[in-house]
């Protein structure tokens, strides 16, 4: 899951981070009071709020000489579209902004915590090259880019923070201070289950203080049943609402651009479907898991799911049933059939158990089905289906 | 032969009582598996279908001289779940729950290191050895004994490879689903390794997908080491960047994970990778025939 900049602020606080002093505003007028707050006679900054990076390039960060200014700002903010390069072109709209003070920046480090899949443990990273993106100086200069792989049984221990911060080239003075930041984010980032933890970029201040100026955390999901304080940060906004819509029905939903629907049981069927169907000349509309233990019910809502995305030109079934009876998805079909008017052609593939009884339901029904044999049959099958329906 | 399990392998069932443990141990027992033992705190003393309950791993092993573990006790409690049956010193641990926390999963490793225990998952079928032991969810009745050894980071994937091996006349020695968590037990390597050690496995069929870099290791390990024909098919060629594909590990992140690095990985080191997930079965009976 993903969270807000302000909110990643609040979780790296509370395990004793040190980040600006700021709040959300969700108006031009709250803006003006948090500014007056945290600003203190001096300048602020007005950050949009949106679940991607890139927004500083995309004039979405902005500094105020007064709450006045900082009020205008927002004004401006709010309610704007903007379109950074992770955005997509549609860009996101910004619907509350960040209030913060300014920091009289001396440099600009890089720190982020991530979990190493080879290693198998957190790996904590730093870099000198702070405030551009981590991705683009691992690719021209991975030897900027140090690390150091955490033991779970102890956790971070000092000399691995030390050894980064006096490879950063970090003042005497300093390496303390960056100790204890590296040491206070590994626990933020334990504590609360994340995936992804970014502080870019770390900031050393002219005062020879150490803060994070930008925050960026991921959640995992299969966590969240461990921190409702976390869950409750869940931006329904940021998300596709028919992904939402999915994630309600306990459905693995994901948009794609094309205009053939799928509904497949099973993650890695459901992408090998997807793939299938663009060998064969056609897009997939979207990647749909229906679960080893999906009921009729689930199926029914996928379906409907499938259906309000009017780009979708047919429809592609393909179950290979283990857990996941065959007869179950043909009577989700059929139920699906009787509530929404389908109005594509729909081709389904089933395979596995209870095959004749699944396709002994779709063969009594009266829906109209095209039945396929194997996954190249199904593929066909569809992409011909769609031409056909353009 | 096979790997990993066979008709002497002796398996508890943690998490026998709940909907899932008791449900798959049925179908296990049905299909031949030599379910020993099953395991469910507070419930010890009682009987699943005439197989002795207890409260705790160690007790299970110590009556039922078991030596393989499948766990299916919910997420919150799976990591607990593993590391009590590596703790009880059985060979294999087989956790088919799906959606641990991966920290979880990072402690479990480093609780790991040293012990003799392998693990496969969790978040994955399970591991079977046609018409001798399945321990796990998958449909037995597809898998039919042979000489192609089936190894894949998916569930119904790996149905549909087993289910066109079978149509074409290639049985499989073993099938071991590694599961789809970006932190697990065993990896290709691990599964490969005893495949090319095993006389009777003559072909591999390796299925992976987006997301880490496990299909990279194999593809290094294969060139260096393994004698046998590998199969491959890599799902997610049409999966968009940054998006969780359903299984926690498949993602591409930061760019990194893509399908076609991974299949031109493979390709490098020798790997017949199919296109098209429907020829994984064909591409076998190319290389082997059915003899």
């Amino acid at each position: 899951m993903n969270i807000h900049e302000y909110q990643a602020k609040e979780i790296l606080g509370k395990y004793g981070v040190s980040v600006p002093q700021g709040r959300v505003a969700f108006t031009p007028e709250e803006a003006f009071s948090i500014a007056k707050d945290v600003a203190k006679g001096g300048v602020c900054v007005v950050k949009a709020q949106i679940h991607a990076g890139g927004r500083g390039k995309a004039g979405g960060v902005k500094l105020a000489k007064s709450p006045e200014e900082a009020k205008e700002i927002a004004q401006t903010l709010l309610g704007k579209t903007l379109v950074t390069h992770q955005t997509g072109p549609l860009g996101k709209e910004v619907k509350k902004v960040l209030v913060e003070e300014g920091c009289n920046i001396k440099r600009e480090l890089y720190i982020g915590l991530v979990i190493d899949r080879s290693k198998q443990r957190v790996v904590l990273m730093a870099s000198s090259e702070g405030g551009v993106e981590i991705e683009e100086v691992a690719a021209k200069h991975p030897e900027k880019i140090l690390k150091e792989t955490v033991d779970p049984a102890v956790g971070l221990i000092p000399f691995q923070a030390r050894r980064l911060a006096f490879s950063l080239g970090l003042d005497k003075a300093l390496v303390g201070k960056t100790v204890k930041f590296m040491t206070a984010l590994y626990n933020a980032f334990v504590g609360s289950d994340a995936s992804l933890a970014e502080i870019n970029p770390l900031v050393i201040t002219e005062e020879g203080t150490v803060i994070a100026l930008d925050a960026k955390i991921g959640i995992d999901d299969n966590a969240l049943f461990r921190h409702k304080d976390i869950e409750y940060m869940r931006d329904l906004d940021e998300e596709d609402p028919k992904e939402v819509e999915a994630s309600r029905e306990d459905l693995n939903y994901i948009s794609l651009d094309g205009n053939i629907g799928c509904m497949v049981n099973g993650a890695g069927l459901a992408m090998a479907t997807m793939d299938i169907i663009k060998l064969y000349g056609g897009e997939p509309a979207n990647f749909l898991d229906v679960g080893g233990g999906a009921t009729k019910d689930q199926v029914k809502a996928a379906f409907k799911i499938l259906l309000s995305d009017k780009k979708v030109k047919a429809v592609l079934v393909n179950i290979f049933g283990g857990i996941m009876r065959c007869d179950i998805i043909a009577e989700g079909i059929v139920a699906a059939a009787k509530e929404v008017s389908i109005g594509v052609p729909l081709v389904v593939r089933l395979e596995g158990t209870n095959v004749k009884e699944g396709k002994q339901i779709l063969d009594t029904s009266e829906i109209n089905i095209i039945t396929a044999e194997g996954m190249t049959d199904a593929a066909e099958k569809v992409v011909a289906a769609t031409s056909a329906n353009v | 032969m096979s790997i990993l399990v066979n008709k002497d392998t002796r398996v508890v069932c943690q998490g026998i009582t709940g909907s899932h443990g008791a449900f798959h141990t049925r179908q296990a027992v049905e299909y031949g598996t030599n379910v020993v033992g099953g395991v469910t705190p507070g419930k010890g003393g009682t009987e699943f279908d005439g197989v002795p309950v207890f409260d705790t791993v160690s007790e299970a092993v110590k009556k039922t001289e078991a030596n393989a573990s499948v766990i299916y006790v919910p997420a919150a409690f799976a990591a607990d779940a593993i590391m009590e049956a590596v703790d009880s010193g059985v060979e294999l641990v087989v956790c088919i729950t799906e959606g641990i926390p991966v920290l979880d999963m990072v402690r479990v490793k480093r609780f790991m290191e040293g012990k003799k225990t392998r693990l496969v998952g969790p978040n994955c079928p399970g591991v079977i050895t046609p018409e001798e032991c399945k321990i796990g969810i998958m449909p037995g009745y597809i898998h039919k004994p042979g000489k192609v050894g089936v190894i894949s980071r998916s569930g119904t994937l790996t149905y549909e490879a087993v289910h066109q091996l079978s149509l074409i006349g290639l049985g499989q020695s073993t099938c071991v689903g590694i599961g789809g968590d970006p932190v697990n037990g065993s990896n290709f390597v691990d599964i490969l390794r005893l495949f090319e050690e095993d006389k009777d496995t003559e072909a591999v069929v390796m299925i992976g997908e987006i997301g880490g870099s496990a299909e990279e290791e194999a593809a290094d390990f294969i060139k260096n080491n393994m004698s046998k024909p590998v199969v491959g098919f890599v799902a997610g060629m049409t999966a968009p960047k940054g998006k969780r594909m359903g299984h926690a590990g498949a993602i591409i992140s930061g760019g990194k994970g893509t399908a076609q690095e991974k299949i031109e990985a493979m390709e490098s080191a020798g790997i017949t990778v199919v296109k098209s997930p429907a020829d994984m079965g064909k591409a076998v009976f190319e290389k082997i025939g059915n003899n």
